[in-house]
């Protein structure tokens, strides 16, 4: 395989094109899904942590609630809430469902405010949470 | 078949190679899985992030539909990472070796912290 360079055609790269809307969309998925694999340590090392005993979990959730633990947590959430968004667009397009442009502007534009109006909603009830405890 | 193709170019590895049908629909069932329990998973974190301490949360994870839930959604959550990954790999990484490096580092890891994760729960519902 190695020792064959294919001399068949290849799409150009992403610099190639002029950003659009659903381009620029589409990339942020995949940068939002590897943000979230680094992400997904911060599960594992809050489990371990919590598994290892009262010492380690506190330690855990003094880190956590530092402001840059919880800028991470935000960054978290939010990449989280529009993966999972678009994840649900995309499972409609895996269907054959709104694959015309009309559609998908609109549907994009709906996982970007429904992707703020939850990371927004979560926080809102964290903090007041916070407070009531 | 397509008739500009030359016997060798199957044999060579290019086009398609009649498989991956499975990993398509595993990657899309495990997405549809985890609508679902993330939510459930964030909802959770949410209120142990913020106030509950180590015994509240140890005695949460001990009620058994939430150590169920937990490991699957650490099962789920960690081959759609992989499935993801890999995807990123293929698409993005063209040098051959750098590549086989990569994909297998990526998925020993992925293997490893999913039973660290799988056992942290263990550890805590069975309480040793």
């Amino acid at each position: 395989m190695m020792l064959m360079k294919s001399k068949r055609p290849i799409s150009p790269h992403l610099q190639i094109y002029k950003p659009q809307f659903t381009s620029v969309m589409s990339i942020l998925h995949r940068i939002t899904g590897i943000v979230l694999s680094i992400g997904t340590l911060v599960l594992v090392y809050w489990l371990m942590a919590a598994a290892e005993g009262p010492q380690a979990y506190q330690q855990a959730q003094s880190l956590l609630s530092s402001w840059i633990g919880l800028l991470l947590l935000f960054g978290w959430s939010l990449a989280l809430f529009y993966h999972l968004c678009n994840g649900i667009r995309h499972l409609f397009w895996d269907a054959g469902l709104g694959m015309d442009i009309k559609t998908v502007y609109a549907t994009g534009k709906f996982v970007w405010i429904a992707t703020l109006v939850l990371t927004v909603f979560t926080w809102i009830i964290a903090f007041s949470m916070k407070g009531a405890g | 078949m397509n008739l500009m193709r030359t016997s060798l170019s199957p044999v060579r590895g290019l086009g398609s190679a009649r498989e991956g049908a499975d990993r398509f629909i595993a990657q899309r069932l495990s997405a549809i899985a985890l609508v679902p329990l993330l939510l459930w998973l964030v909802a959770s974190i949410i209120f142990f992030i913020t106030q509950a301490d180590h015994a509240t949360l140890v005695a949460w994870i001990r009620l058994h539909w939430n150590t169920e839930l937990l490991i699957l959604l650490i099962l789920v959550l960690f081959y759609h990472t992989h499935a993801g990954l890999q995807e990123v790999l293929e698409d993005y990484v063209h040098n051959q070796i750098i590549k086989a490096i990569s994909m297998v580092s990526m998925k020993f890891f992925v293997i490893a912290i999913t039973v660290a994760s799988v056992l942290a729960v263990l550890r805590i519902a069975l309480g040793t």
